[in-house]
């Protein structure tokens, strides 16, 4: 068991889709002031 | 439906139309209209993303299928966050905005058509959309209007009308702005509705560990329909294999429910948002790689708070339906007679006293209740009768309390279903019986939100495809009215559709739609931002080939889609194409497994043998995506 979820596939879908907001998070503030220039050139 | 329902519903619309009138005022140019000028706020174009992309049946119909089939459905909640934010803004998202406003693209059509340099390609997608978009435009508008109907009490045929010509009627004005600013709004409402509703269930429950053990000790009360395709309970994942050829009935089905979970819903939905047109066109409406950084933060949080709370929420719901509900009703009859008709499958209907003894043999034993406030004329409600039910029947003139014990589909079974319930049912039933009252009204603000939000980026797309797409290119003229127009006749289809189908068809079309886009556009979007070589021919080639296979498949080989489509029966004489000589697991497997695969090899495989595409034309497509 694993926090009660029986299988770990079941449980590693749970905790991976915390990762990735979590990651979507941290990418957001580490690069918050990165990125190109917006286009004024076309 | 009391006093303060209504004035919150009238006072959201009130904002609503308020933000289409800011949207409104700020509409200059078809750009303005088509990409918002290109100038969108960061949180704005996330919200509106998350808020188009997550429509009802992602919580209340999806939500229900994590009743039913259980928690492994959370791989679609990581595909979700993963791919359709965090690659979709990371990896794709910036070098489609830089190559779009390079371009001067302001739909999607005209991003690939111009990336390709190919008149046919603006048409021919153009037409996928606008013939076929329409079918999920229906599929939200049905998910929203079934709700309403059930809400406000009133016909489904006037809650479609209404709820089509609301939404309709900000988003011909106001345009891509008007849609983004409501959006948010929108999206704000469905984050605050669902955060409570994750703390409300884990806390009632007793929290995370104890929720989650409650329902693994429930595997045995898995119905022996979902047992035999591989069901082996709600936190585990179902059966996988592939069943041999020629295997008899038991043995052909026992792997059904893996490809049903893993094929259709988690791939078909978690992948296919990649090539979502609504979608793609967002990333061209932010000004710089930077704010679509800063995106991918609300982006994440705000789909995790949909589909990772919807799907947990929808499994834990059994645990609620089953240790702990209580009605507190009158009970009006405690053992009514239903009939599921010979096959057990037919809508119920009530056994009359002169029944044959067949017919009450294999009837149902239901109870009967009202609720308080219900129309005492009117029929009561039933509930399914199992060894379970507890009855406690109040003293004179006091309430009586039913506790069914039931799991949360059984819990679905009414007089209107068949054995087999209603999942559609399950989410608001549970927000009905479980949340506090006030909550109710958050939710109904939370689902309309989720409604509206997906079918106005809808309607803008289909009218932007019809206007700007395929009008414009025979007939240039006055595009913002060709748009208008375009979303008016995008209106009519979709309200068509909604009336001429019946129920249960949310989840089929949402499916389709998103096969459909990934099979035909994934390969020549993805691979025209990285790869300078395919031509247009080679485009041409993936598109058809990608659209014919999932086609095809749909129609004669996916049992669900082709029994509902009827074009096999028609021709063959059998709702599907099956023989004993091929595993009976291909007529599971999603249309989307098969068609983008064909896709990607026909684009790689043309683009090599081929001319790559002109110098000149690449390099004017990649000199400026590449700083992206």
């Amino acid at each position: 068991m694993y926090l009660g979820i029986e299988d770990f596939w079941v449980f590693l879908a749970y905790v991976l889709s915390l990762l990735a907001a979590l990651l979507c998070v941290i990418y957001g503030v580490i690069t918050w002031n990165k990125g190109d220039e917006p286009i004024t050139d076309i | 439906m009391d006093f303060l329902t209504i004035s919150t519903v009238v006072l959201y619309l009130m904002v609503v139309v308020w933000l289409a009138y800011k949207g409104y005022k700020g509409t200059r140019s078809a750009a303005d209209y088509l990409v918002a000028g290109r100038n969108t706020h960061p949180a704005i174009m996330a919200l509106s993303y998350g808020a188009t992309f997550i429509s009802t049946s992602a919580i209340v119909g999806f939500g229900g299928v994590a009743a039913n089939f259980g928690m492994s459905l959370l791989w679609l909640s990581f595909l979700n966050i993963f791919v359709g934010i965090f690659l979709a803004f990371v990896v794709f998202g910036g070098r489609t905005r830089r190559m779009g406003h390079h371009l001067g693209a302001h739909t999607f059509p005209e991003f690939i058509a111009k990336r390709y340099n190919s008149r046919f390609i603006h048409v021919f997608a153009a037409l996928i959309i606008f013939i076929f978009m329409p079918l999920y435009a229906m599929a939200v508008l049905r998910g929203g209007a079934e709700f309403i109907a059930t809400t406000f009490d009133i016909p489904i045929q006037v809650s479609l009308l209404i709820f089509a010509l609301v939404v309709v009627a900000y988003v011909i004005p106001s345009g891509i702005k008007g849609v983004l600013f409501t959006d948010a709004l929108q999206g704000a409402i469905m984050a605050v509705g669902m955060i409570f509703l994750f703390v409300w269930t884990y806390w009632n429950l007793g929290g995370i560990i104890s929720a989650h053990t409650q329902l693994t000790e429930m595997k045995t009360l898995v119905p022996a329909s979902l047992q035999a395709i591989g069901h082996q309970g709600w936190t585990s994942m179902p059966k996988f294999g592939w069943a041999p050829a020629g295997a008899d009935a038991a043995a052909a089905h026992q792997y059904d429910l893996w490809w049903i979970v893993v094929s259709t819903i988690v791939m078909g939905v978690g992948i296919g948002v990649l090539a979502q047109p609504q979608l793609i066109v967002r990333f061209m409406t932010v000004k710089s790689q930077q704010d679509l950084n800063r995106a991918v933060v609300s982006g994440g949080v705000f789909i995790y708070l949909m589909v990772g709370v919807a799907f947990t929420v929808g499994a834990l719901s059994n645990v609620y339906f089953f240790k702990h509900e209580r009605i507190v009703g009158k009970v009006v009859n405690e053992q009514v007679l239903m009939d599921p008709g010979a096959s057990g499958n037919d809508p119920l209907k009530p056994v009359p006293d002169d029944a044959p003894e067949e017919v009450k043999q294999r009837a149902k034993a239901f109870v009967a209740y009202r609720l308080p406030g219900d129309n005492p004329m009117a029929p009561p409600r039933l509930v399914l009768k199992t060894p379970n039910l507890r009855i406690e029947k109040g003293a004179e003139g006091e309430w009586d309390v039913i506790r069914p014990g039931l799991i949360s589909v059984a819990r679905t079974i009414n007089g209107s279903t068949t054995m087999k319930g209603n999942v559609d049912q399950i989410i608001p039933l549970f927000v009905q019986g479980a949340l506090p009252r006030w909550f109710g009204i958050i939710f109904l603000l939370t689902l309309l939100s989720a409604a509206m939000s997906t079918l106005s980026g809808q309607m803008h797309t289909i009218g932007a495809a019809l206007g700007r797409d395929l009008f414009e290119q025979f007939r240039p003229g006055n595009s913002v009215l060709l748009i208008r127009i375009g979303i008016c006749v995008g209106l009519m289809v979709s309200l068509g559709m909604g009336y001429a189908v019946g129920g249960n068809v949310i989840a089929v079309a949402t499916a389709a739609f998103f096969g459909i886009c990934a099979s035909t556009f994934m390969p020549v979007y993805l691979l025209g931002l990285y790869w300078k070589r395919p031509n247009a021919r080679a485009a041409i080639a993936s598109m058809v080939a990608g659209f014919v296979t999932n086609v095809f498949w749909m129609a004669f080989v996916n049992a669900k889609t082709a029994a509902s489509l009827g074009i096999c029966a028609k021709i063959f004489g059998k709702p599907y194409l099956s023989s004993p000589s091929w595993s009976a697991t291909w007529n599971v497997v999603d249309p989307l497994v098969v068609g983008i695969p064909a896709a990607f090899i026909v684009l790689v495989v043309w683009a090599l043998i081929d001319r790559p595409m002109d110098r000149k034309h690449a390099d004017y497509c990649f000199n400026r995506a590449a700083q992206a």
